[in-house]
């Protein structure tokens, strides 16, 4: 609770986080000075979601109470169908939460208009999704640097940056290809490039192995780790149990409900 | 993200969809050329309507028989015998008329023509040589009748070049003798070609002879002193209308008539012409122009049509640009950009073939294109603001997804 009242629960706390997030030797040192956890990155409080269908309503999301910290490694786990990819698009702030709050650094995400929910995307978070979502016209290098245009950063700096980051998940020599030129596996470890060269906070894949197979899976699998190791959040969505082994916690979700929560020592 | 990634986004989105966009633009392309071209055919044709009037004569006032308004109760027009020699004569007196310049009045009728064994018919005009003058007109060979001639009652003809060339076909006209009817006359010259054709009668198939000789000789007997019309020069331009006045009172008072409206004649000045012409054919222009610009405004829902399909197409982009942080107002700037390129790149490669046409067409038909920069920078503009106009609706489409279901469909 001390941890909380450090924060101010206003939207403009986190507006003025927006610039100064982001830089990975801060978070790193933040994850070693709070390594037992208590620097909540994520709070969900009693968040349900409701989709409607005509006269049918889906509660895809029936209560969830969740709270991650900083510098955590997180595999939300559940059979198809029980609200795993929605809990997702909430943390990621793509969708927003029919009840409940959503708490992001401390503030309050749904006072946040649309503008300021696009620069938290840019700043805060990375995604990788399950279909990899590269744009098919540009090349790997154009694909990773895409978050830095919208970040407003000059392309001189971009480029260097998304050399940086395909170096980081070792596709520098692929820089050039197109998705199309590539394997399923290497699109994917362009996407977590894509995810991580704007340094943010908090990385959200969904089933990021679900198209691959087991090798490349391993490979990207490795990454995610590489990235946890480094300070970052991270939240894996995933349905597979030797998936889910690498986090540190596992939280079972099931009909939109959280069944369990594994704390694993690593 | 600034204005240059947006322009280059803008410009590899098209160039990615190169046939569709190709398509895109063809319809902007086609309606800018459409306008040029119309445009350019409409002034090039009020430019022939203006120089053929003009060489009718300048400063040309024309008296003719019979009232225009009332000329068909009173027999029809020109057929009338109201206006007499001494009508013209009345109005050549500077102290009646100080506005009148030179006066031609004419008598016409067609004619039997020979030559040797060449026979040729046309109209025989009896005139004055201030005739030459007054009508702007010129000889090729030998020389127009004189005063001398007139008053001699000299039997001397001057043909116009159709005549020329149809009855002395193997040239040398100037010098031989033709027959007027049963009259024998001698060529004394050749008139240079009017060219004009928009005249009721093609004035470079007739014959002018002395007026009195016509009416003494040829005419005579059928039409005594009566004339055909008078062709009367202003001073100056600008004291057309004054000239105008004078002829009206005057021939007013010889006629004695007392109600202007009820006048047994005609003056028809030249320029009233020419502003009858150039309204005629500007209004072609503006209805030419008007079916271009309908076809402009189809290119611009083509745009549309376009820019909606890729909003749809591209939804999964859209999604994924506003996951990584694109604003609403990104994504809209990018496809309002998309629009707007689109439109320009149709209106440039429309004046391209609009410039092409109006090379090319002046070989395929008779007409003259004019190029209006005018109507070429408008036709950009317009195309420009028909992509921004018509890509306002996708774009805000776009930039209002919301990000999830963007992301979602398929
Ligand atoms: N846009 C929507 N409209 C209506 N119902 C929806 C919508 N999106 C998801 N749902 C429903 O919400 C529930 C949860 O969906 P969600 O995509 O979160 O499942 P998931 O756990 O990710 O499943 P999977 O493992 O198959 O990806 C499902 O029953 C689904 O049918
Ligand atoms: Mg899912």
């Amino acid at each position: 609770m001390l941890e909380r009242d450090r924060h101010n629960f206003s939207p403009e706390a986190l507006r003025s986080d927006i610039g100064d997030l982001g830089d990975e030797s801060a978070i790193s040192t933040i994850a070693q000075l709070t390594g037992t956890g208590d620097d909540t990155v994520i709070e969900l409080d009693q968040v349900t979601k409701t989709y409607r269908s005509g006269d049918l309503n889906v509660e895809a999301l029936q209560g969830i109470s969740l709270k991650i910290e900083r510098g955590y490694f997180v595999a939300v786990m559940g059979p198809s169908g029980s609200g795993k990819s929605t809990l997702m698009h909430i943390l990621g702030c793509l969708d927003t939460p029919t009840s409940g709050t959503h708490l992001l650094d401390g503030a309050d995400v749904s006072g946040l208009s649309e503008i300021e929910l696009a620069q938290v995307r840019n700043k805060k978070i990375g995604f990788v999704f399950q279909a990899f979502n590269l744009l098919s016209t540009l090349s790997a290098w154009r694909n990773v640097e895409l978050p830095l245009i919208y970040a407003g950063i000059a392309r001189n700096e971009r480029k260097e940056r998304a050399f940086e980051a395909l170096g980081a998940v070792g596709l520098l020599t692929r820089s050039e290809h197109k998705p199309g030129q590539l394997s399923g596996g290497q699109q994917q470890r362009v996407a977590v490039a894509r995810a991580i060269v704007t340094n943010p906070a908090i990385i959200l894949a969904d089933e990021p192995t679900g198209n691959l197979d087991s090798r490349a899976a391993t490979d990207v699998l490795g990454l995610f780790d590489e990235l946890h190791q480094k300070g970052r959040t991270v939240i894996l969505i995933t349905h597979e149990q030797d998936v889910a082994n690498v986090a540190r916690r596992i939280v079972h979700i099931r009909d939109g409900k959280i069944q369990s929560v594994d704390e694993r020592s690593q | 993200m600034n204005g240059f990634e947006s322009l280059r986004s803008g410009v590899e989105a098209i160039i990615s969809h190169g046939l569709r966009s190709i398509l895109t633009i063809l319809g902007i392309l086609i309606g800018v050329a459409a306008v040029i071209l119309t445009v350019g055919l409409g002034e090039g044709a009020q430019a022939n309507v203006n120089s053929a009037i003009a060489s009718l004569g300048t400063n040309l006032l024309i008296v003719t028989p019979g009232s225009a308004t009332t000329g068909g109760l009173k027999g029809g027009l020109g057929s009338a015998t109201t206006l007499t020699i001494q009508d013209a004569t009345t109005l050549a007196n500077h102290a009646v008329a100080p506005d009148v310049a030179a006066v031609a009045p004419t008598v016409q009728k067609s004619e039997a023509l020979t030559a040797g064994s060449n026979n040729w018919v046309a109209p025989v005009v009896g005139t004055t040589p201030s005739y030459e003058q007054i009508r702007n007109r010129s000889v090729a060979s030998g020389s127009f009748f004189s005063q001398a001639d007139l008053t001699e009652h000299a039997n001397v003809a001057v043909l116009g070049p159709i005549v020329a060339a149809s009855l002395f076909p193997s040239g040398g006209a100037v010098g031989q003798n033709i027959n007027i009817g049963l009259r024998s006359f001698q060529v004394i010259g050749v008139m240079n070609s009017v060219g004009s054709t928009t005249a009721a009668a093609n004035e470079d198939d007739q014959v002018l002879v002395p007026l009195d000789v016509a009416q003494s000789e040829l005419f005579g007997r059928t039409q005594g002193n009566s004339i055909s019309a008078i062709y009367i020069e202003a001073t100056t331009k600008s004291t057309l209308g004054a000239a105008y006045q004078e002829i009206n009172t005057t021939l007013l008072n010889l006629h004695g008539i007392t109600t202007p409206s009820a006048a047994d004649y005609t003056i028809t000045a030249q320029s009233s012409l020419l502003s009858t012409a150039s309204t005629v054919s500007k209004t072609l222009t503006v209805l030419l122009g008007g079916v271009a610009a309908i076809s402009l405004l189809v290119g611009g829902i083509g745009v549309m049509n376009i820019m909606l399909v890729s909003v749809t197409e591209r939804i999964r982009e859209i999604g994924l640009r506003k996951a990584l942080g694109a604003t609403p107002g990104l994504i809209r700037r990018q496809f309002l950009i998309e629009a707007l390129i689109l439109g320009l790149a149709g209106g440039l490669g429309g004046v391209g073939l609009g410039l092409l046409g109006v090379v090319v067409l002046p070989h395929l038909i008779p007409n003259t294109v004019v190029v209006s920069p005018s109507a070429i920078v408008a036709a950009v503009l317009v195309s420009g603001a028909i992509g921004v106009v018509f890509g306002v609706y996708p774009a805000s489409r776009a930039a209002h997804l919301a990000p999830i279901d963007a992301l979602r469909s398929e």
